[in-house]
């Protein structure tokens, strides 16, 4: 998958997770926990979803890797593989 | 039923146990909710007389959030429960009242209304009424090792009038406190924030809105929910859960058992051994159901809640008699921003004295069932004497009935004094949820749901 793949994979779980919350401007360097209001339990949420998904496992020490869309997709990629 | 091992099973179809499931079967878990009684809502479910379709318990929804805001309880549960926020069809309250004998203060889900009322009335308390919600807005409340701490001793630090500090506490005790005359602190500061910081609302069409949409989240999320199932018996190996026991005789295996039916009502499913036993709680009440030709308004009634003390002292405690006429819970469900009401409504809580009603012979539980009505009226018309005298329908329950339909030990409507904050008991893989957890009210029992789920079985994996 290419990072623009990734990236939409990514934007789309945080659609489904933050229901009431516009994804389609989210400023990928800015932290997702800040600009969607999101907490750990949507943190969690998201890393269930990318396993329900795509058999993609985050370690729990891991999940500051996903403060950002821009470092979600740059942890997640070689995951995606 | 075709299955019978699931990964969890949940005791009770409650407000707690069916926000669990959808949390547990969105995340293909299988789930089974065993229910006693053959309709879902435990203490918030409905019923129907004649062609009227009426709330158990509703008036009214605390924790309301508008549409938007961040980090609220209700958004949280909304986001958890992938609901959309208009699914709910919350309808704001109007503004609700605190009357006691000397004065009274409104309230709305405008904080600055309430501030207004308190500088005018109490203008010396105004700076600690301040520091009080500085304090409770820095408190962490939900922490699941918060100790038990008495509400009325912190909150004397900052609110120096009795009068006032028993008119705030009003709200908080019958909306939800298992102790009497006073409460744990966290639950204080859940209370509040929920009533004076973010207000009511009523989902229009009442409570089965919101329990239509959560039945059938979860059965499309693959949930299996069977009702006349009470359960019995939890069984357990190696002292370690593993299944429960049916009242028709059937065994149902699982992983993990989430029990919503509360603290002494779960320990006595696993013949608990521990010391001393859970308390049962002393908190029930009647509830009287009041139909009128007219709405409130048209008796010049605008008020949604009115909590309502013919003295200057409250005093929250199971009663002496069968049920307290000093103080009452007047609802007017017709004053919100949507009136989908046929006609106008009351509804009245008075606190009662379950062994009272217990010991009454059947003859005398139905005549005091009257008493009941006749004094709600009364008390109706003296707090609002422009009221009409006839009403065309009223029905009256008791903490009878409660246990009844909800098998609370007692009709403890905020269950036991002993919460079980962690969700842990005795056995492992058998946990707690809902108002024994610690949290409830509607929104309050849907996130401990929602949180004992992911705590102890998604965030396991
Ligand atoms: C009269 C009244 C008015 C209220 N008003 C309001 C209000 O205005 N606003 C508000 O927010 N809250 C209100 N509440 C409180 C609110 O209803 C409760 O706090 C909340 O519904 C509790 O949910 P729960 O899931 O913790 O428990 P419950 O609703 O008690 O759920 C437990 C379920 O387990 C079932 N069960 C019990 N034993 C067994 C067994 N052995 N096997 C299988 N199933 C079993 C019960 O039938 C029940 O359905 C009111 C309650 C009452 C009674």
């Amino acid at each position: 998958m290419t990072e623009v793949e990734v990236k939409d994979a990514i934007v789309k779980i945080i659609a489904d997770v933050a229901m009431d919350e516009d994804v389609t401007s989210i400023d990928a360097s800015a932290s997702l926990r800040d600009e969607l209001d999101l907490d750990s339990m949507d943190f969690l949420d998201i890393v269930m979803e990318l396993k329900k998904r795509h058999k993609i496992t985050v370690p729990q020490e891991e999940y500051s890797e996903l403060a950002t869309l821009d470092s979600c997709v740059k942890y997640l990629t070689p995951k995606f593989q | 039923m075709q299955q019978k091992k699931f990964d969890v099973i949940i005791i009770g179809a409650g407000l707690s146990g069916i926000a669990a499931g959808i949390r547990l079967a969105m995340f293909d878990k299988k789930v089974c909710i065993l229910e006693k009684h053959s309709i879902p809502g435990g203490l918030n479910s409905y019923y129907k007389r004649g062609k009227r379709l009426l709330d158990v318990g509703l008036h009214a929804m605390t924790n309301f959030a508008p549409q938007g805001s961040r980090g609220k309880p209700l958004t949280k549960l909304l986001k958890q429960l992938r609901i959309p926020y208009g699914d709910f069809a919350l309808a704001p309250q109007n503004y609700s009242k605190i009357v006691f004998a000397d004065s009274t203060l409104k309230f709305s889900n405008e904080l600055e209304l309430l501030k207004e009322q308190i500088n005018t009335q109490f203008p010396d308390q105004v700076d600690g009424f301040n520091r009080l919600i500085t304090m409770i807005g820095e408190f962490n409340e939900t922490a699941l090792d918060n100790e038990y701490q008495s509400a009325k001793e912190v909150v004397s630090n900052y609110i120096s009038n009795d009068i006032l500090k028993e008119m705030i506490f009003f709200p908080l005790l019958i909306y939800g406190s298992a102790w009497e005359n006073d409460m744990d602190f966290s639950q204080f500061a859940i209370m509040f924030k929920s009533i004076f910081l973010e207000g009511f609302s009523r989902p229009v069409g009442g409570v089965r809105t919101i329990l239509d949409l959560l039945m059938k989240k979860f059965s499309n999320l693959g949930g299996i929910v069977e009702y006349r199932s009470g359960v019995e018996q939890v069984l357990s190996k190696n002292g370690k859960a593993c299944g429960v026991k049916l009242e028709s005789g059937d065994t149902i295996l699982a992983s993990t058992v989430l029990s919503s039916i509360g603290n002494p009502e779960t320990m006595k499913l696993i013949e608990s051994q521990s010391e001393p036993a859970a308390r049962s709680g002393s908190m029930s009440f009647t509830e009287t159901i009041m139909t009128y030709g007219q709405r409130p308004k048209d008796f010049g009634e605008e008020a949604a809640i009115v909590f309502y003390n013919d003295s200057n002292i409250y005093d929250y405690r199971c009663p002496d008699s069968l049920y307290d006429k000093k103080s009452a819970v007047i609802c007017f469900s017709n004053n919100f921003a949507v009136d989908d009401f046929d006609e106008g409504i009351v509804r009245m809580t008075n606190i009662a004295n379950y062994s009272q009603w217990k010991n009454l012979s059947k003859e005398d539980y139905k005549k005091n069932k009257e008493l009941v009505l006749s004094d709600a009226k009364a008390l109706l018309k003296s707090y609002s004497p422009s009221f009409a005298d006839d009403h065309n329908f009223s029905d009256v329950f008791t903490p009878l009935t409660v246990e009844k339909f909800t098998s609370r030990i007692g009709g403890a409507v905020y269950g036991s004094p002993d919460k079980l904050r962690t969700g842990e008991t005795e056995l492992d893989s058998l946990y707690v949820c809902g108002t024994d957890q610690g949290f409830l009210g509607i929104v309050g029992a849907m996130l401990s749901g929602i949180s004992m789920a992911n705590l102890h079985v998604l965030s396991k994996n």
